[in-house]
């Protein structure tokens, strides 16, 4: 290696962005399990308020958004195998389709969230001290804490695949190196995994 | 001597990239060039932290109010605590010694991710300036202790908001530390350095790593639930709104107990190179080392409680916590028998990094029998929240990672800079760091039976005996680091030039160079089939 350069060049190591990607999902589950956590612990001190306050959310949204969730998961997994048949064009389309469902995800819950703080119920509502349990304030706290972390994942998620798309607009992403769709395609699922906990803690159980 | 010379032009230090001077070091992505960021940045941290403390050892010089009020000396125990736990205890070694090492250890030209190891430095820095940020501006110094506990965190009208946020960013940087170390032993080491052939610091800095991974993102999400009840008050540790400020004390040691373990399992790593070499033997024990720092890394998880027995938790919690604390013992009592027997029959080479490797057993064996007197459920409502825990606390954290620091500095220092260190000097630091370092926090361990709480600027006339020898040790500690920092400074600039293997060390960064070349290894070695983890030939 001649001393002029500024960096290492280390062989391309798909394997090894992958297992660091994984990694890094590890630490992102761990975020959400200690939120899981702290959920079961005050639904476990407080069936009754969980219950009612579970009843208040919209089922319709979430269920809409867990599909939408879903069915953007699958395009991004196919956008993988559209790269490996070096189908740029499908690729291309595919992980448009997935960023415009993520952005429609963040207007369902764009609406979701306004309805909820034009009722009165946001942290630190005052209305929510006068007319709530604890338990259903500890819920709506949870409610908006998890959800909004999640939004964020989703904006992270959104950010990370338009990088993708760029870099495969710059053609430095081809059928034989492919680790940043891959692992976008990770952290998409990641992202998706962790609704598919939210949506039945929230929306579902009562 | 024209080699050597030769040596240090075409090393690392002085290596042309695509910048020069300062910014060719602060955008560098060569591990070995991050390795003395964090060097620096940790050592310039460390002596805010350590003027912090002798502030608060001169308040106790006498009862009574010396030279702060009680909410200053609050604010000065916090500052120094967030300092020192979360910018000097926890990077520590990984990120300065991992980082140097762990690609020279194993074989590699650098870390797997090279980009992402210069931003995990950058978010050191960035939490480093929001927390001083907390210090310096807004409502006053936060005064919560570096536990941050619930619900007074969200209560007191101090400006917390930066330093939880600051402790957050660091946290971040750790994992992405321990990320690259995880991914860069796992594909990147030399061909034939197969698991059990790797040099005790890698294995320990793999344990390490895998701490950071998994502790960590609890204590984050813990102090973002913290910030966020500060900002809307969504109720979770909020006793007022239903919260339990008990789970925060949870969720909070799920990871800050084993925080002590990111940083002891590195330190026993660095040990455990440094007293086979100077006792010119190999290692006594190998496996049984490894086996030892997996069942550390594994059972430290699972032992937070004993942080919490007079704080609420049922009599079964209690006896399991406890019974786990003990069990800790056990693989930490195995290394201090394998690092005794290696020394057993050794041809001794007394230079100074074996003086702090040594003085490091002795500390630990200390912080360690101490820590199982605070572990027993009977004691430990005796001595809660007494300065018998601070000393304790200090012996093992403090201990732990200052002595195996400076003798890993002392150790790799001819690695690092190409030039020797003066003996002299360094032995009188060491016995000066050391005798400070005894008469400080031994008073502690009898003030803190006698009774003597925590965290309180006053106490009572009995106790000012043991307080005046405890202040007088952190004067010596102080002077002796003095003595360790600018002899270093001095060698690394005037010091003997050194020689690639000045200590006849068997791994694999004494093969290369002193200091190395900027890309390792001319050629990535080859651990044949019949070599150790320690005879590489
Ligand atoms: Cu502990």
């Amino acid at each position: 290696m001649e001393s002029t350069h500024h960096a290492h060049h280390l062989p391309y190591d798909a394997e090894a962005s992958k297992i660091g990607m994984w990694l890094f999902i590890f630490t992102e589950l761990l975020l959400f399990g200690g939120m899981f956590i702290v959920y079961s612990v005050y639904r476990y001190l407080n069936p009754e308020a969980f219950h009612l306050a579970g009843e208040e959310l919209n089922t319709f949204i979430g269920a809409v958004n867990t599909v939408i969730l879903l069915v953007s998961s699958m395009t991004i997994a196919m956008s993988t195998s559209a790269i490996q048949k070096n189908d740029i064009r499908l690729t291309n389309i595919l992980l448009g389709i997935t960023l415009i469902l993520a952005v429609v995800f963040l207007f369902n819950k764009y609406f979701e969230w306004s309805a909820k703080f034009s009722h009165g119920i946001y942290p630190g509502s005052q209305e929510m001290l006068g007319t709530m349990s604890q338990g259903e304030i500890l819920f709506f706290g949870l409610y908006f804490v998890m959800t909004g972390l999640h939004a964020l994942h989703i904006l992270v998620g959104i950010a990370l695949i338009t990088w993708t798309m760029i870099e495969l607009k710059q053609k430095k992403i081809h059928h034989e190196k492919y680790d940043l769709l891959e692992n976008s395609g990770l952290y998409w699922h990641l992202v998706d995994l962790i609704w598919i906990f939210l949506f039945p803690l929230f929306y579902l159980i009562h | 001597m024209q080699e050597a010379q030769s040596a240090l032009q075409a090393s690392y230090l002085h290596h042309q990239g695509r910048y020069k001077g300062l910014l060719g070091w602060i955008f560098s992505t060569d591990h070995k060039r991050i390795g003395l960021l964090y060097l620096y940045s940790i050592t310039t941290m460390f002596v805010v932290g350590l003027l912090l403390g002798l502030a608060m050892k001169f308040e106790l010089l006498a009862p009574g109010k010396t030279i702060m009020e009680a909410r200053d000396y609050n604010a000065t125990f916090t500052v120094h605590g967030v300092i020192m736990i979360f910018m000097i205890v926890i990077p520590g070694l990984p990120a300065v010694f991992g980082n140097f090492l762990l690609p020279l250890m194993i074989g590699a030209p650098d870390v797997a991710f090279p980009k992402i190891n210069l931003l995990s430095w950058w978010f050191y820095v960035a939490g480093v300036f929001l927390v001083l940020a907390a210090l310096l501006f807004g409502s006053g110094t936060p005064d919560t202790g570096w536990t941050f506990y619930a619900p007074y965190s969200f209560k007191t009208g101090t400006n917390m908001l930066p330093a939880i946020f600051g402790a957050f960013v660091l946290g971040f940087s750790s994992i992405l530390t321990g990320l690259n170390f995880i991914v860069t032993i796992h594909r990147m080491r030399a061909p034939g350095m197969k698991w059990m052939k790797m040099p005790m610091f890698a294995w320990t800095l793999y344990g390490t790593a895998w701490i950071q991974l998994l502790a960590t993102p609890v204590v984050g999400i813990t102090l973002v639930l913290v910030a966020l009840e500060r900002i809307f008050g969504i109720g979770v540790f909020d006793p007022a709104l239903g919260g339990d400020p008990i789970l925060y004390q949870h969720l909070f040691w799920i990871y800050s107990h084993p925080a002590v373990y990111i940083m002891i399992l590195p330190a026993m790593g660095a040990v455990s190179e440094v007293i086979p070499t100077f006792s010119q033997k190999h290692i006594f024990g190998y496996k049984a080392l490894i086996i030892s720092t997996m069942a550390i890394a594994f059972v430290g998880y699972l032992v937070w409680g004993h942080h919490m027995f007079t704080a609420g938790m049922s009599g079964t919690a209690q006896y399991a916590f406890s019974l786990l604390t003990f069990l800790v013992a056990i693989p930490s009592a195995i290394k201090v028998f394998n690092w005794i027997s290696t020394m057993y029959k050794g041809s001794i080479n007394l230079k100074t990094p074996f003086y702090w490797a040594s003085s490091f057993i002795f500390i630990f064996m200390i912080g360690g029998f101490t820590g199982l007197v605070l572990g027993s459920l009977a004691t430990n409502v005796h001595l809660h929240d007494t300065a018998f825990v601070v000393a304790h606390f200090h012996y093992i954290v403090f201990g732990g990672v200052s002595f195996s620091f400076f003798a890993a500095i002392h150790y790799w220092f001819p690695k690092i800079y190409g030039r020797m260190y003066d003996e002299h000097w360094a032995k009188v630091g060491w016995i000066m760091f050391f005798i400070g370092f005894v008469s400080l926090y031994t008073p502690m361990f009898y003030l803190g039976m006698k009774g003597m709480p925590r965290r309180y600027y006053d106490y009572l006339p009995e106790y000012h005996g043991a307080n005046i020898l405890s202040t007088f040790g952190s004067w010596i500690l102080a002077m002796g680091f003095l003595v360790i920092v600018v002899n270093l400074v001095r060698s690394a600039r005037k010091g003997e030039i050194a020689v690639a293997n000045p200590w006849k060390g068997k791994t694999l960064e004494w093969t290369v160079p002193s200091p190395p070349p900027f890309e390792n290894f001319k050629e990535i070695p080859v651990v044949g089939e019949k070599d150790g983890p320690y005879n590489y030939e």
